[in-house]
């Protein structure tokens, strides 16, 4: 999770939905896979995302294994004032990243 | 045979000719599905970009003092590989940057696999997206890229022309057999999960016909992408690109 | 209905042996009710977008949507019956997400039928599902 790359426009109107991507450098290792030696490569995924707003809830998300490497999401929100755009993923290990990205209502 | 292929040759130059946007030679884009395409065409979508920023990282760290801003090497990536006169030889990109490490900044050489190095190529590589490759087809490197090229290699005695050039566009299992241009290295794969060079794709073909793998710094490697890039003249750099 | 029958006769051959290397329809049903309550699933409103012939099963390009809801969208659940786990993820939308959309990328075990399931706030639960083919790459590292 050493790289997470946020993209919100650079100005947005107020009330109406905008399109937040991002994109988190991460093996999303399964679980399901063995090593060259057939031993078990354990999982380590990234289990939880959440996006908020101000303090307001946006998305909150459940991963599984099935999310490939490096995840891409793309999802919206609606302002109804410029504010900080809060994202945190949580891994397998307990480790929790937090981003955060200003929203510009204009 | 010849006849007929130079025949043919002779009409797809004239096609060219007759109007200019028409382009014979595809990317492995062009032989990519539209999820694929779109992955590559959308930045805010393309996990290269992963790459990208950890390269402009690095480049404020290490390169920047001597280079600048990274976009003063507009133009740079697409006249690779380059023959190196004060070291005699023909440099990949990689190599080049490996060189600087070693030789100007006394650093140690990046594995030929390291993130660092991808890292570093992909940012390079992308300030000339959009422009045309332009290697110098320099000799003997030229000539020695091409036997490479049409050599019968490995156990299954395939030579990279038999795929890449005759069998091209046909399929093999799932996937379309591109023309081999390498035109967005290193690239985003979504077999590897990963990014990767040119040299690991090209390593990915050698042991695909159970051939003898040349090693990332020899003269081989850097002659079969001086003759790839030749062969790809004109065509757009779209590095960091997306493929299957 | 090929798909179910062809899946029956995959466990008849395979349950002797071994377990199954992925989930069966019947389990993701479970597990649908399970995650998504028991008020009848109906087909529609949802849209779950996936090619149908995916070239490469790593990285599946996902997007799925609810347009026009005449109840806000509470949750979305994605299942993969052809995966080891048929659980993708699940989303949940709050007061200040915008349309209920999600685009993101998947990993396919094998050719399958992918689900997405939508709750709405009314109690109302809809379905849209994909059949798609992964095909296998020749090269492969």
């Amino acid at each position: 999770m050493d790289r997470v790359l946020i993209n919100v426009p650079k100005q947005v109107t107020r009330g109406v939905p905008f399109e937040i991507k991002i994109l988190v450098s991460h093996p999303m290792e399964s679980g399901q896979r063995r090593d060259q030696m057939g031993q078990a490569i354990p999982r380590d995924i990234i289990n939880h995302f959440v996006a908020m707003l101000d303090g307001e809830l946006v998305l909150e998300a459940d991963f599984f294994p099935a999310i490939s490497a490096n995840p891409f999401l793309s999802f919206s929100a609606v302002a109804e004032k410029s504010g900080i755009l809060t994202l945190a993923f949580t891994d397998d290990k307990g480790e929790v990243r937090t981003e955060t990205a200003a929203v510009t209502v204009g | 045979m010849k006849i007929w292929a130079s025949l043919a040759a002779a009409v797809l130059a004239l096609s060219a000719a007759i109007s200019p946007a028409a382009e014979p030679r595809r990317s492995g884009y062009d032989d990519s599905s539209r999820e694929t395409q779109a992955m590559q065409d959308d930045d805010a979508g393309n996990p290269a970009f992963l790459w990208v920023r950890q390269g402009e990282a690095l480049w404020d760290q290490d390169c920047k003092g001597c280079h600048g801003a990274a976009g003063t090497l507009r133009g740079v990536a697409a006249r690779y590989p380059l023959f190196d006169p004060r070291a005699n030889r023909l440099l990949t990109l990689e190599q080049r940057i490996v060189q600087c490490r070693t030789d100007r900044m006394g650093a140690p050489a990046f594995a030929w696999d390291d993130e660092r190095l991808l890292a570093l190529s992909a940012l390079v590589g992308l300030q000339s997206r959009g422009l045309p490759l332009n290697a110098e087809p320099r000799e003997p490197f030229l000539s020695q890229g091409e036997a490479l090229f049409r050599e019968r290699i490995g156990q299954l005695n395939l030579s990279c022309a038999q795929c890449h050039e005759e069998r091209a566009g046909l399929r093999l299992s799932g996937a379309t057999i591109p023309q081999g241009h390498a035109t967005g290295y290193p690239a985003y794969r979504l077999e590897w999960q990963g990014m990767g060079s040119l040299y690991r794709r090209l390593r990915n073909c050698l042991n695909g016909v159970r051939a003898e793998v040349f090693a990332p710094d020899s003269p081989e490697a850097a002659a079969l992408a001086l003759y790839l890039a030749v062969r790809a003249k004109g065509m757009r750099v779209e590095t960091p690109a997306v493929r299957p | 209905m090929t798909q179910t029958r062809r899946h029956v006769l995959t466990l008849l051959g395979a349950a002797a042996m071994v377990p199954p290397a992925h989930a069966t329809p019947g389990e993701v049903e479970t597990l649908i009710r399970a995650l998504t309550g028991a008020s009848p699933l109906r087909d529609g409103l949802i849209r779950l977008e996936l090619p149908v012939l995916v070239e490469n099963g790593n990285t599946v390009s996902m997007r799925v949507s609810v347009a026009n809801p005449p109840s806000p969208v509470d949750s979305i659940h994605v299942f993969a019956d052809g995966n080891p786990l048929p659980h993708v993820a699940v989303f949940r939308f709050g007061p200040r997400a915008g349309v209920p959309a999600i685009s993101t990328r998947i990993r396919l075990a094998t050719s399958q039928t992918v689900t997405a399931i939508a709750c709405l706030r009314d109690g109302t639960r809809w379905r849209d599902s994909v059949e798609l083919l992964v095909t296998l790459a020749a090269c492969i590292e």
